[in-house]
């Protein structure tokens, strides 16, 4: 097989892994718009805020110490203790659904009723705080991030040697994959799984998607509205310290993490904003696409490299796809037809 | 007490239709007016103008641009820095290009250029709406970045990448440069703003802004009663670009003086812009005003009560801002949806009730 084509695979397959992750910050978008109308920005900076308390309670870091110490001029910095990563988990899952209570009881509550765009700005605002918030209780210097289940299970490093020999093997060159990005995508089929069969076989789940079809009817039926946002967004902060997790470990913990938010939105414009396939597809694409259009024409590796963008094109193809396909298809691909009445 | 209409009568169409109807309205619009041109540049020094006169006459620039976009049109763009990018090395090109034309007209151009690079990431703006928007202008944001760094053309095969304002004189004063006096890019700056200020206020005013208005409130509605929804929505993007490339050339002539693209025009000058007007207040010009001298006084204030007076490190400075920037955004939009210039509308209403409120 030539060198170019394998080379070309190989590209395929680490958009694929990279569509991934970005389907999981996406799946979190997704979870909150359906439930609430609420186009939540601050999804990405909710997966930096998860892994960095994960990390933090990890390493046994004082929450606020750097504040601390500059008010009181005290010089702490740490418990003296490693929590193990179970239990941290388990700590910044409460950590997640303390602050969707928060979140629900002092924003959204005092906002029912107003524009989606005016949700959407707050939001942003809301993104701002939880960035600074983290920021401030966990400080801001890079981490990295080893997770470990009981029984030395921890998620796995560097490149897959087994695929590379078994190329190797059969092609006469190596293939590329990274062991984390295998196991990014385990995890991503494993929660969608758990996803749907929360939302489909559950009694939570069920009023979830009943208060996702019609506000008023689910009141009526006597759903509360306040428990399922709490819910709904207890949720999609797990889902975003699952991203948190897996993209930290992949490029250690800071704020570039909170980008990646931004490339979840056109993963969403494309996919739909109510539609959980539609957020993985559109992850994949969006993951293949700027690889591989990276690989062709961002350095020039493909028809004889006639065209040469000069690289770094993965900035802005996802936006550009995602506007050039939405001028075709405004609801995307597997979103609701959007209907208007004056 | 103040504050009344009481005795001052109209007595034709112009007097009644005025900017300002209230005579102590106006009187005041005059009185800040003189002040900003004749007193201001005598004393004005090189830290005033840096940290807060420069910065906020510019951005309020911006945060008008926006705002005729956003706040009267309703279309919501994220590409603010990508767009005063435009300006910013449309007025480096014509200045490196052109040097013996006055840096004046300059800026316009460059203004100008942007209204028709923003016209047309506009143009989906017709099959787009709402976030949808919001989110296919980040494409401009990134593109345009990723452009401006990546073909040489634009910066003019500098080694470094960046662009380097070169000295331009206006009247013989230098405006740009290093030998820059401070009264005179004070004084420049303001000239712009007057005059962006003056045009956006008489447009948001007449038909051109109504028919913003109107798009905004329901596109539908507004294209059945005989709004052009493609003439609307492209005029408020021109005339936002416009402003919006004003900005950029100045931030980056007689502000910056050097640029390096992406860390200038990144993301977070869109969103830093979109905070100004919301926090200032959304379709109103003197919100423009507020949100920019708000959100540039914000750090100036916590700078020096945070690490000079309790002598705080500035990384937990920093993250504070961030923390009462976003705060203030929610509590903004749940106290009040409209902004400084609301709270500063109820003021007026209640001074011209007191001291006898009912």
């Amino acid at each position: 097989m030539p060198e170019q084509l394998v080379f070309a695979m190989e590209v395929f397959a680490n958009g694929l892994m990279s569509g991934v992750l970005y389907a999981l910050v996406a799946l979190g978008f997704v979870l909150i718009y359906k439930a609430s109308g609420i186009f939540n920005f601050a999804q990405g900076v909710m997966a930096l805020f998860a892994a960095m308390t994960l990390v933090g309670i990890q390493n046994g870091q004082i929450p606020f110490a750097h504040l601390i110490n500059a008010i009181f001029g005290t010089h702490i910095h740490h418990f003296g203790w490693n929590v193990p990563s179970f239990a941290a988990l388990i700590l910044t899952v409460g950590v997640m659904i303390l602050l969707a209570w928060a979140v629900q009881k002092f924003v959204f509550r005092h906002l029912v009723g107003q524009e989606p765009i005016i949700l959407f700005m707050a939001t942003i605002g809301l993104a701002y705080f939880l960035e600074g918030f983290a920021d401030l209780m966990w400080n801001s210097e890079i981490k990295t991030l080893t997770f470990c289940l009981p029984g030395e299970l921890c998620l796995p490093q560097g490149m897959n040697t087994a695929i590379d020999e078994a190329a190797f093997d059969a092609w006469g060159v190596g293939f590329f994959i990274d062991n984390l990005d295998i196991s990014a995508a385990i995890v991503a089929i494993v929660l969608v799984v758990a996803l749907v069969a929360f939302s489909q076989y559950t009694k939570q789940g069920r009023a979830m998607r009943a208060v996702a079809d019609d506000h008023q009817a689910a009141l009526s039926v006597g759903i509360s509205l306040n428990f399922i946002w709490v819910l709904v967004w207890s949720l999609a902060g797990f889902v975003a310290l699952v991203a948190g997790i897996m993209w930290g470990a992949k490029s250690g913990v800071q704020f570039s993490l909170s980008l990646i938010a931004l490339k979840a939105l056109p993963v969403l414009m494309l996919g739909g904003f109510t539609s959980i396939p539609g957020a993985i597809v559109g992850g994949l694409i969006i993951g293949v696409g700027e690889k591989m259009f990276e690989y062709c024409f961002g350095i020039g590796q493909c028809f004889g490299g006639i065209i040469n963008l000069g690289g770094a094109t993965e900035n802005w193809f996802a936006y550009v796809l995602a506007l050039v396909f939405l001028v075709f298809r405004p609801q995307g691909l597997f979103g609701e037809k959007i209907i208007e009445r004056v | 007490m103040f504050y009344r209409e009481a005795g001052d009568f109209k007595t034709n169409y112009a007097a009644d239709n005025q900017t300002f109807p209230i005579k102590i309205d106006r009187k005041g619009y005059y009185l800040v007016l003189a002040f900003a041109f004749l007193v201001v540049p005598f004393l004005i020094n090189d830290y005033w103008a840096n940290a807060i006169l420069l910065p906020f006459l510019i951005y309020s620039i911006a945060a008008i641009g926006l705002n005729i976009l956003v706040g009267y049109c309703g279309q919501v763009s994220l590409g603010t820095g990508g767009f005063m990018a435009v300006g910013a090395y449309a007025c480096y090109k014509f200045m490196t290009g052109f040097p013996e034309i006055n840096i004046f007209f300059h800026v316009l151009l460059s203004g100008g250029v942007t209204a028709f690079v923003c016209v047309l990431f506009g143009l989906p703006s017709l099959r787009i709406k709402g976030f949808y928007l919001a989110v296919a202008t980040l494409a401009a944001q990134f593109f345009l970045v990723w452009l401006f760094n990546r073909v040489p053309w634009f910066y003019n095969y500098s080694a470094s990448g960046q662009i380097n304002a070169p000295e331009r004189t206006v009247f013989g004063f230098p405006v740009t440069g290093p030998n820059t006096e401070a009264w005179a890019a004070y004084l420049f700056c303001l000239v712009f703003l007057v005059l962006s200020a003056l045009i956006a206020r008489n447009l948001t005013r007449g038909m051109a802004g109504r028919k913003w208005m109107a798009i905004r409130d329901m596109d539908i509605a507004a294209e059945i009663i005989g709004v052009n929804p493609l003439k609307a929505k492209i005029s408020a993007f021109a005339v936002s670009g416009f402003f919006v490339g004003i900005s950029g050339a100045l931030f980056f002539a007689l502000y910056l003086g050097a640029v390096e693209v992406g860390e200038v025009f990144g993301i977070t000058k869109s969103f830093l812009v979109l905070f100004m007007i919301i926090i200032g207040g959304l379709g109103s010009i003197f919100g423009s005003f507020a949100g920019a001298a708000f959100l540039v006084l914000l750090p100036v204030v916590l700078k020096v009560v945070g690490v000079d007076m309790l002598g705080w490190p500035t990384d937990i400075v920093a993250h504070l801002q961030l923390v009462i920037v976003g705060g203030l955004i929610v509590v903004f939009l749940i106290l009040e949806p409209h902004g400084l210039a609301q709270l500063w509308r109820v003021t007026k209403q209640k001074l011209r009730l007191w001291p006898f409120p009912h």
